[in-house]
């Protein structure tokens, strides 16, 4: 009797184990080894694939190709630094030399033009894309809450986002890239060209999800918020600020969630087509290229951009737990 | 006593695709400073047009309502409203939601330190002042309840009014909140117009209990004085002849005539039967 009052206090006989670890089990497998399950059976896919595909530029590259080819561009970036330190190790030395026969002698300082590496480029497109989205944002969510929160400004918004959010921003490239060339000429500008470009791009197809779902968050934010606001007559300001905005915060994350995904794919094939620096322009290089290491090296650019695309989406959605009140929302 | 507010002849019309729909007609109350009001009536006969006109969060279309015997046009804190269902914001503490109203009515009257023990005051007077850094997605349903309450009293209002406060409870909580309530309003003396669909609920609260016709075009059928002395000891009203006699009072009003004659959809049936039986 004592001994099975004593097992009821511990809680754990054999057959209660059972009960709690076999779940806990089954959540692990379900959580990590289902996920691996499926990145083993695509890999093997592949390489059975990639192996009876022939093109002119030699065997579709499998797992392997891909891996060794990653090792070669961290490896070709490693190299690439080196000759830029030793490039202006020499440059300084020279300069002290002639610095020293002549005094009077203006030392010359110039940037080293060297190719610029598949992690300079990931860097490129990192950097265009946040400030491209950063930009968007500061535009469309305002924007957004002014539509949200008066019906004549969103019947007079509503046909231009309306005719303007189905356009591939890819449209505009041209445009974008003339009225840039036209329009930002200083003699020594802060930002490239192509840089402007391409963030005027990300920009554009950024702006409507963010401005579509943060006017929805408003519109559709719970009236009785609304009377709590009127009951307690807010200031108009205090009423955006204290109410609005954090009821549509929800929204306003989805809707940036989703512009950060599109701005990637678009950022790509933006670069791809003008020829900025960026992922899109090594993959169009490599393809221009045509070696045999062309394929594999394409092959590693599309699996690094889905990475990165999924490390972006994972970013944006652990800043949206962190800052959410509605946790319910912040989901996968 | 002196009149505080005056629903003066209000009509409301609401404009619907199928034409115009007269909710009220012909609303006219006149409530004394520190009366307590029950508005009962059967669901959809316009108990909460009303308040939310007194509220100005609808405005009459014929009438207005005086406060303080000035009209009022704009919603304000001195009327301060419970909503039906809590109406938190789920982003801010308990003690941030009640300071929200805090600061704005009390923003140059109080120091940073009395706002900050006058919230505490009125969470204690709920009995709520163990949660004020929980979130309203965090605490029961009744919790919420009490907060909104605490929220509406911390703006010390001159009339206060409650949309079903209790409405969204179980009977036992409930019955709890009215303890409370009745608690609150032996210290305060508040003004309150209060919604329900609970009989016993009004009997057990009220100074005077305004009982309302079915609509459309509906309006104040008969008001019933409530003559019970404080404190209430809901047990002990149990055995009283006038208690009872008030309760039937009003039964009959609902039940006999003014019963539902239209088909009634059967979860309002439910709701009904649920409400009146929970308690009873
Ligand atoms: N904004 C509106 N537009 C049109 N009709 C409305 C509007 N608000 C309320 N009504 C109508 O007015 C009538 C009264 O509604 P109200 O909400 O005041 O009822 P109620 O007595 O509070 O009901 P309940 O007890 O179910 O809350 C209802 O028939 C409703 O359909
Ligand atoms: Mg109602």
């Amino acid at each position: 009797m004592t001994a099975l009052i004593n097992k009821q206090k511990t809680g754990i006989t054999p057959m209660n184990r059972n009960k709690i670890i076999m779940p806990l089990l089954l959540k692990k497998v379900q959580t990590f080894i289902l996920p691996m399950a499926g990145i083993c059976c695509f890999l093997l896919l592949w390489s059975l694939t990639a192996n009876s595909i022939e093109t002119s530029l030699g065997k579709f590259p499998g797992p392997s190709a891909v891996a060794t080819q990653m090792v070669n561009l961290v490896n070709e970036h490693n190299t690439e630094r080196d000759k830029e330190k030793a490039f202006y190790i020499r440059q300084d030395e020279r300069n002290e030399a002639r610095m020293a026969k002549d005094p009077s002698y203006q030392p010359k300082v110039r940037m080293y033009t060297g190719k610029e590496t598949f992690l300079d480029q990931i860097v490129t497109s990192l950097i265009t894309v946040l400030s491209g989205f950063l930009v968007a944002a500061i535009i469309a969510i305002p924007l957004g809450i002014a539509i949200g929160l008066s019906k004549n400004l969103n019947r007079a918004i509503n046909p231009i986002i309306q005719v303007f959010k189905p356009v591939s921003p890819l449209a505009w490239l041209p445009l974008v890239t003339m009225v840039v060339s036209a329009v930002y000429v200083s003699p020594d500008p802060m930002f490239a060209k192509s840089f402007v470009n391409s963030l005027i791009t990300v920009t554009l197809c950024s702006l409507w999800p963010m401005v579509i779902n943060t006017s929805f968050g408003v519109v559709s934010m719970n009236q009785d918020w609304v009377n709590v606001s009127k009951v307690l007559s807010l200031p108009k300001l205090v009423h955006i600020q204290k109410i609005v905005l954090p009821a549509s915060v929800p929204a306003i994350f989805t809707g940036m969630r989703m512009s950060l995904g599109i701005a990637w794919m678009v950022l790509i094939a933006a670069e791809m087509l003008a020829q900025n620096p960026g992922l899109g322009k090594f993959v169009w290089d490599e393809f221009q290229n045509g070696s045999s290491q062309s394929l594999s090296r394409i092959m590693t650019a599309v699996i690094v951009i889905g990475l990165i695309g999924y490390m972006l989406d994972r970013t944006m959605l652990q800043l949206q737990r962190m800052l959410s009140w509605d946790k319910s929302s912040a989901q996968l | 006593m002196s009149i505080i507010l005056d629903i003066s002849k209000v009509d409301m019309v609401f404009p619907t695709p199928k034409g115009d729909f007269t909710a009220l007609k012909g609303v006219d109350l006149q409530i004394k400073k520190g009366e307590f009001i029950s508005l009962i009536g059967h669901s959809g006969c316009g108990k909460s047009t009303v308040l939310n006109i007194v509220a100005c969060i609808h405005k009459a279309t014929i009438g207005g309502v005086l406060l303080n015997n000035k009209e009022v046009t704009e919603p304000g804190p001195e009327r301060a409203v419970v909503f039906q269902n809590h109406s938190l914001l789920p982003w801010l503490t308990a003690y941030q939601n009640i300071e929200l109203a805090v600061k704005r009515v009390f923003k140059n009257k109080m120091s940073k330190a009395e706002m900050k023990e006058w919230i505490e005051h009125n969470l204690r007077l709920v009995h709520m002042d163990h949660a004020k850094d929980k979130r309203p997605d965090e605490i029961s349903g009744g919790m919420k309840q009490r907060i909104g309450i605490a929220r509406a009293l911390a703006m010390k209002p001159e009339v206060l009014l409650m949309d079903e406060p209790f409405g969204a409870l179980d009977a036992l909580t409930r019955a709890h909140m009215q303890d409370s309530l009745m608690e609150i309003q032996q210290k305060l003396n508040n003004t309150v117009i209060m919604i329900t669909h609970d009989v016993d609920e009004a009997v057990l609260l009220s100074d005077r209990i305004v009982m309302m016709t079915n609509g459309p075009a509906a309006t104040i059928g008969e008001i019933l004085d409530v003559n019970l002395p404080h404190p209430r000891n809901r047990l002990a009203l149990a055995e009283d002849p006038e208690y009872n006699r008030l309760r039937s009072a009003v039964l009959t009003f609902l039940y006999e005539k003014q019963r539902k004659v239209e088909h009634i959809s059967v979860p309002d049936t439910d709701k009904v039967k649920q409400k009146s039986s929970s308690v009873a």
